[in-house]
C-alpha cells in the first residue's frame, strides 16, 4: 500500500488502515494463514533422518504404498467417504423434510419445533458422544428395551462394539446431531421464495407436490449445494466423536478411523508407533488437497451452474 | 382423487388431516431430537439402582439424589475449567467482533493495493478448517513459549472465527448508506471516529448474529484444548468432561452428573440467544 501512496505527496502514509486491518490480519496471518502453509512445506521433509532434510514427496509416496502406512491412509480414507455418503443419504433429506414441513403455510408452534430440533447442534460433540454411548449401552438396556417394545428387539446389538457396525452408527449419530443445519438453511430458503411465484403455479393448477418440484426445489438446490459442501468440510475434518466415543485407536480395529483420528495418531503417536511431525503435516496436507478440491469442485461447476436459478 | 380435490380445492376437508399429518411428523422428530439429552438429564439426578431399575422414570422422593454432581464436583475441578471456558470464549469472541468489524470496515470502505488479496485470502479461511496447520501452530506456540496457557487458545480462537466475521460484516457494511460516511468526512471527522461512534453502533445487529456463530464452536472445541493447553490449569470445559467421563465410565452418576453439568450452560445460552442464532440464520447471513 506504501509505494502507491508515496508519489502522491497529498496522501498521507494510511496509518488509519495499518489501525483498522492491522490487528486482526497479523493475527489470522500468524495463526491461521502461516501455520496452513508451513504444514504444506513440512510435509516435504523427514525428521526421522537425524536432520530435517528436504525429502520431496517422500512421505506421501509412505503413506500411499509403504505397507503398515498405506493400509491405515487408505482405511481412514475409505472410512471418511462412507461417514460422508451417510450424511449425504439421510442427513439431507431428512432436513429438507423438515425444513419443508416446517415452512407449511400458517403452521402453528413452528418456531417451537425449530428452537427444539436444532438444539442437539448446539451441543458439544464429546457430549453427544457420550450421550449415545450410554444410550446404545447393552448394560443399560434402554434402547434394547425400546426395540424390545416394538417388536424389533431381536435386532438389538452392541453397535458400537462391532467392526460391520460402528462406524455406521457413529455417522447416524453425527446426523442426528447436525440434522438442524440443513433443516435451517433451506427453511430459510423456503420463507425467501416470493409469494407470487408459488401463486402463480397454484393459479395455474399446480398442486402442492408439483409446486414444490417444479418452483421450489430449483430454488433451493443452491442452498442444498451448499449444505453438502459444508457437511463436506466438516466430515473430512472430523475427530471429536470418534475420539469421545472409541478414542484416538477408532476401535473396534480401526473400523471407526477417520483422516481426522488418523491425523490426530500420526502426529502425536499411539502404543507402538511414534508421533512424527513431518508424516502428521503430510496427512494434513493430504486433508487439505481434499477439502481443497471438493471446494473448487462446488465453486466451479455447481455453484456456477446454478447461478441463474438465484433470486 | 386428483379431480375431486381440484373441484372443492378450499373445503378444508384435505387441509385439517394434512396439518395434523405435519404436526405428527415434526412433534415426533422434536422426541427423537430431545430424547436422549432428556435421558441423561434426568437419570443424573437418580440413584444408581433407579437409573438401571427404570431409565425412563422421572426422580422421585426415593430415588432423588445429588451424589453424582458431589462427587464430580469434589473429585474434578468443573468450577475451574468452566471459569477457562468462559474466559476463553468471551476473549476469543469479544476480540473477533472488534478486530473482524474493523478489518471489514477497512477492507469494504477504503481501495488500497492489497484489497483483493486480503479479502481473498479471509474468504479462504471459511472453508479450509485451521486445524489443518495444527503441526505448525503447536511448534509456534512452543517457540513463543504459550502451551498450557488460555492465551494460545484465544489466539487460534481469533484466527478461526475472523474470516467469517469478517465476510458477514463485510456484506452489511455495504447496506451502510454512503451518505452517512461522507457528511462525517465534510465535516472533517477522523476516519477512527467515523468507524467508532457512526460505524461500531450500527453493526450491533450483524455482530450479535456473529457472535453466536463465533462462540459455539469455541465453547464446543475439543481439538485445540487437548493439544494446546491439556495442563490441568487450563483445561475447558469439552476437555474436561472428555477426561473425566473417560476416566469414570463405569460411575454411572458421575458420569451422567458430568454430562448433565456440561449441557446445561449450553442450553441456558442458547435459550438466551437462539432467537438471535435464527434470525441470522434465516436472514441469510451464512450464505
Amino acid at each position: 500500500m506504501t509505494p502507491s501512496n508515496q508519489h502522491d505527496e497529498k496522501k498521507p502514509f494510511p496509518w488509519h488502515l495499518v489501525f483498522f486491518l492491522g490487528p486482526g490480519l497479523l493475527i489470522y496471518v500468524v495463526f491461521s494463514v502461516y501455520p496452513l502453509l508451513d504444514t504444506l512445506v513440512l510435509s516435504l521433509y523427514n525428521e526421522q533422518q537425524g536432520q530435517n532434510g528436504f525429502v520431496g514427496l517422500q512421505n506421501f509416496i509412505t503413506l500411499v504404498t509403504d505397507d503398515t502406512w498405506s493400509q491405515a491412509f487408505w482405511n481412514a480414507l475409505g472410512n471418511n467417504f462412507k461417514f460422508f455418503a451417510i450424511h449425504m443419504l439421510v442427513q439431507n433429506p431428512i432436513g429438507l423434510l423438515l425444513a419443508v414441513l416446517l415452512s407449511s403455510p400458517k403452521l402453528r408452534l413452528s418456531g417451537t419445533y425449530r428452537t427444539l430440533i436444532f438444539m442437539p447442534t448446539m451441543l458439544s460433540v464429546v457430549i453427544i458422544g457420550f450421550v449415545w454411548q450410554l444410550l446404545l449401552s447393552p448394560i443399560w438396556g434402554i434402547s434394547e428395551n425400546f426395540l424390545y417394545s416394538i417388536g424389533l428387539g431381536q435386532y438389538f446389538d452392541a453397535w458400537l462394539g462391532k467392526e460391520s457396525s460402528a462406524l455406521i452408527t457413529l455417522a447416524f449419530i453425527s446426523v442426528w446431531q447436525f440434522v438442524g443445519i440443513p433443516m435451517m438453511l433451506i427453511y430459510a430458503t423456503l420463507l425467501n421464495i416470493p409469494d407470487d411465484i408459488v401463486d402463480a403455479s397454484v393459479v395455474d393448477g399446480a398442486n402442492s407436490f408439483q409446486t414444490f418440484w417444479h418452483i421450489k426445489l430449483p430454488l433451493i438446490l443452491p442452498t442444498i449445494a451448499m449444505v453438502s459442501i459444508l457437511t463436506f468440510v466438516a466430515n473430512f475434518n472430523a475427530f471429536e466423536l470418534i475420539y469421545a466415543v472409541k478414542g484416538a485407536l477408532a476401535g473396534p480395529d480401526f473400523s471407526t478411523d477417520l483422516m481426522g483420528t488418523f491425523f490426530y495418531r500420526t502426529f502425536f503417536g499411539f502404543q507402538l508407533q511414534q508421533g512424527s511431525a513431518s508424516m502428521g503435516a503430510a496427512v494434513a496436507t493430504l486433508m487439505f488437497l481434499i477439502i481443497l478440491v471438493g471446494v473448487m469442485l462446488f465453486l466451479f461447476f455447481i455453484q456456477r451452474r446454478i447461478q441463474r436459478f438465484q433470486f | 382423487m386428483k379431480l375431486f380435490s381440484r373441484l372443492i380445492p378450499f373445503s378444508g376437508m384435505r387441509q385439517v388431516p394434512k396439518r395434523v399429518t405435519v404436526h405428527a411428523v415434526l412433534l415426533a422428530y422434536t422426541v427423537i431430537a430431545l430424547f436422549p439429552i432428556l435421558v441423561v438429564v434426568i437419570n443424573a439426578f437418580k440413584e444408581r439402582r433407579a437409573i438401571f431399575r427404570d431409565p425412563l422414570g422421572l426422580p422421585d422422593s426415593d430415588s432423588f439424589t445429588l451424589v453424582g454432581f458431589q462427587q464430580v464436583l469434589l473429585r474434578s475441578d468443573f468450577g475451574l475449567y468452566s471459569w477457562n471456558s468462559l474466559v476463553v470464549t468471551i476473549l476469543a469472541v469479544g476480540l473477533v467482533l472488534l478486530l473482524g468489524a474493523m478489518a471489514a470496515w477497512a477492507l469494504t470502505e477504503y481501495k488500497f493495493k492489497g484489497n483483493l488479496l486480503i479479502t481473498f485470502l479471509f474468504a479462504m479461511g471459511i472453508m479450509i478448517p485451521i486445524r489443518l496447520g495444527t503441526v505448525s501452530i503447536l511448534s509456534l506456540m512452543v517457540n513463543l513459549d504459550l502451551v498450557n496457557t488460555l492465551t494460545a487458545l484465544v489466539l487460534v480462537y481469533i484466527a478461526q472465527g475472523l474470516p467469517l466475521a469478517v465476510y458477514i460484516l463485510s456484506e452489511f457494511v455495504r447496506t451502510i448508506p454512503k451518505e452517512l460516511t461522507e457528511a462525517a468526512r465534510c465535516d472533517s471527522v477522523s476516519e477512527y471516529k467515523i468507524f467508532f461512534c457512526v460505524i461500531l453502533p450500527l453493526l450491533k445487529p450483524a455482530m450479535a448474529t456473529v457472535a453466536v456463530f463465533t462462540m459455539i464452536p469455541i465453547w464446543n472445541d475439543l481439538w485445540f484444548p487437548l493439544i494446546l493447553s491439556p495442563g490441568e490449569e487450563t483445561r475447558t470445559i469439552t476437555l474436561g468432561v472428555q477426561q473425566f467421563v473417560g476416566q469414570y465410565v463405569t460411575d454411572w452418576n458421575s458420569v451422567l452428573s458430568a454430562l448433565t453439568l456440561a449441557i446445561v450452560p449450553v442450553l441456558i445460552l442458547y435459550t438466551i440467544f437462539s432467537r438471535q442464532l435464527i434470525r441470522g440464520l434465516t436472514s441469510g447471513a451464512v450464505k
